[in-house]
């Protein structure tokens, strides 16, 4: 057995035993997490940010930086996009 | 890009105004309903599209520049920055909600429970949809266009 096959060998049995551990420890089907954050973002949705939609208020008021960061991803992506097309165009 | 039939034609100038009219319905009742600026901005990018597809794109870009589209999307990108340095000055730190609760616009704050929707609630957050929502519609519909009008000047090199 290679130097190259050897790695390969050892490399898989460490990610299997990772993988096989992992999924004894999954915590059981059906029984929810504990979700204090979640309570807390229900029972203050509508007084706090004064909105009926709690999903909407999650995305632009509780995470208003995970929003930024998105605009900033579309905003690099199409001014990528515009470079390249335009440079192609002439 | 050449256009399609006349046929294709007609009919996506009839469904266009009412794909528009949802997207923006969707933009700014995104405080209420499911959606907001980036969902709704997407089905008015699709329309846009739609109307790229059927007209071809040397006649769309004879209306709709992709200079302009950079400069609104630019623009909205500026607004929701704006309105989140806003929230760092008129209330205590960046991106709060600084609108909630006064007496200016979008300020009423519904009784806890499920309510009826109201339109004047959410107070920036309506506007950050509105500004996401010029957003992702100029930066979609930009991208289409310009994919499809370098496409159809290399056909038209051959």
């Amino acid at each position: 057995m290679s130097k190259r096959n050897f790695a390969a060998v050892v490399f898989f049995l460490v990610i299997a035993v990772f993988f096989f551990f992992s999924a004894l420890m999954m915590h059981p089907f059906g029984v929810p997490e504990k979700a204090d954050m979640d309570d807390e973002i229900i029972k203050g949705v509508q007084i706090e940010t004064g909105t009926n939609n709690g999903v909407t208020s999650v995305v632009f008021d509780y995470r208003g930086f995970d929003t930024l960061g998105e605009a900033t991803i579309l905003f690099t992506a199409v001014a990528g996009v515009i470079m390249v097309f335009r440079r192609l165009k002439q | 890009m050449s256009e399609m039939s006349k046929i294709v034609r007609t009919i996506s100038s009839i469904s266009f105004p009412l794909i528009i009219i949802y997207g923006l319905y969707i933009i700014s009742h995104g405080h209420l309903t499911p959606g907001g600026g980036f969902q709704g901005g997407a089905v008015v990018a699709s329309g846009c599209a739609m109307i790229l597809v059927a007209y071809g794109s040397i006649w769309t870009i004879g209306k709709m520049k992709e200079k302009n589209l950079s400069l609104l999307e630019s623009i909205g990108a500026i607004c929701f920055i704006l309105l989140a340095i806003f929230g760092l000055g008129f209330g205590a730190v960046f991106f709060n909600n600084f609108l909630v609760g006064s007496d200016f616009l979008f300020g009423t704050i519904p009784s806890a429970g499920s309510t009826i929707a109201n339109i004047n609630t959410g107070g920036v957050i309506p506007l950050m949809n509105f500004a996401v929502g010029i957003k992702v519609i100029a930066g979609l519909f930009a991208i289409v266009l310009v994919m499809a009008h370098a496409s159809s000047t290399r056909e038209g090199k051959k």
